[in-house]
């Protein structure tokens, strides 16, 4: 049996590590809820984008550009997004394998990275990564995704890339967090509800206001998958910090009854070596 | 008779900034500045940088836009702006400051000035700074 002055030192070790872990935990809620109201704010935004998108492309049919179609070239670009840091249970690895085992697996890709973590992941499997902007994800803004935007756009009008694709990790709720994998260029046209179309004009051209309009729309999206990842990360590590610390709080436990148990023997030892000597005496 | 209403909804990245009913709205667009009232044929326009000016049956509200879009219909307004923001919530000596940057660099004009973008943020000040007026 253990010594009883090892039992000690490693229930100690792993009370400081619970506290961190605990620490790690209220940390991390906070600022899921923060996250969380963000993401919130942003959906009508959102929302109100797809829908205006897809109305104008139901419409217009007719419409041939570039940003519907696809460009010549075989590359794809995706923006990755996970996080700086780790700690966060399977948040980062499962937004990785979407990468190198899903839809795009073994084709040729072009990585914009956000977050530390992934970049690394992916630099590792053997991915080319062409840009790397791990700064923004810690607290997203509009106007981070927009320069984002604009730079994945300008590579994709210099026909450098043919489509456009972004993973991140779509925050359910508290606990369900699913990576996903979606196409932002060419648009594609969702098929099926044809709802009432009032008829609309357009002052400027149609063409024109697609033009100005999928910039929008891609940074909308982009933005929105910045902040449902912040959530989903800030929820998976509160979950990681959740379960750690009640594995610390059960070890402990055992190691305090491996303790008890071991400073019994030795009293009981002690006890009976002294009455042992003392037979021996008499 | 009361004045026809119709409700409108402004909508930024960050938040809903404004939902309610008004009377009539301005603003700028790509195609220059335009009222809408109620029953307005269906439409969609680009926002340019400008001054929102929104009448009620109480008052008038104003509000500093920047590029968007708006989707305009017989009944309801919806407002898309990349940013938005109420007087209160303007910084008039950055604003100014912005606007005579954004001036000098016009004025300047050398060879590798973005003047698309320099008017771009000129605009914004400006919409800004007569928000205030």
């Amino acid at each position: 049996m253990a010594s009883m002055r090892d039992i000690k030192r490693r229930k100690s070790s792993i009370q400081s590590t619970g506290q961190i872990t605990k620490a790690m935990k209220l940390v991390a809620t906070v600022k899921l809820q923060k996250a969380r109201g963000k993401a919130e704010q942003n959906q009508p935004y959102s929302d109100c984008m797809y829908k205006t998108v897809q109305s104008i492309l139901e419409r217009s049919d007719s419409i041939s550009h570039p940003y519907l179609q696809g460009g010549d070239s075989p590359k794809k670009a995706v923006i990755v997004i996970s996080s700086n840091r780790g700690l966060a249970g399977g948040y980062n690895s499962n937004v990785v394998k979407l990468i190198t085992k899903g839809e795009l697996a073994g084709e040729d890709l072009d990585i914009y990275a956000i977050g530390k973590k992934g970049r690394e992941a992916l630099q590792r499997a053997g991915y080319h990564i062409k840009l790397d902007c791990s700064d923004i994800c810690e607290e997203p803004t509009y106007a981070d995704a927009a320069a984002l935007g604009r730079e994945i756009l300008d590579s994709f009008a210099k026909g450098e890339v043919g489509e456009i694709w972004l993973a991140y990790t779509w925050f359910k709720n508290t606990v369900v967090h699913e990576p996903r994998l979606v196409k932002l260029l060419p648009v594609e046209k969702e098929e099926g509800d044809n709802q009432e179309q009032i008829p609309m004009n357009y002052e400027a051209e149609e063409e024109s206001i697609l033009e100005m309009l999928i910039p929008k729309y891609i940074t909308s999206l982009i933005y929105g998958g910045l902040l449902e990842s912040v959530a989903s990360e800030n929820g998976a590590r509160m979950q990681a910090m959740d379960s750690a610390t009640s594995n610390a709080e059960e070890m402990i436990d055992d190691l305090t009854l491996l303790y008890n148990r071991a400073r019994q023997g030795s009293i009981t030892q002690e006890l009976t070596e002294i009455i042992a000597g003392a037979s021996a005496i008499s | 008779m009361a004045e026809r209403t119709f409700s409108i909804r402004i909508i930024t990245p960050e938040r809903v900034f404004y939902e309610g009913t008004a009377v009539m709205a301005e603003f700028n667009t790509s195609e220059g500045e335009i009222g809408v009232y109620a029953g307005h044929i269906p439409m969609t326009v680009i926002l340019k940088p400008g001054v929102l000016t929104l009448t009620e049956e109480g008052g008038q509200k104003k509000a500093a836009l920047h590029t968007g879009f708006a989707e305009i219909l017989q009944d309801s307004i919806t407002i898309l702006a990349e940013e938005a923001e109420w007087p209160g919530e303007i910084d008039i000596a950055r604003a100014e400051a912005a606007r005579e940057r954004a001036e000098a660099r016009i004025r300047e004009h050398k060879a590798d000035t973005d003047i698309a973008r320099a008017e771009t943020a000129l605009q914004r000040a400006m919409a800004r700074i007569n928000t205030l007026r």
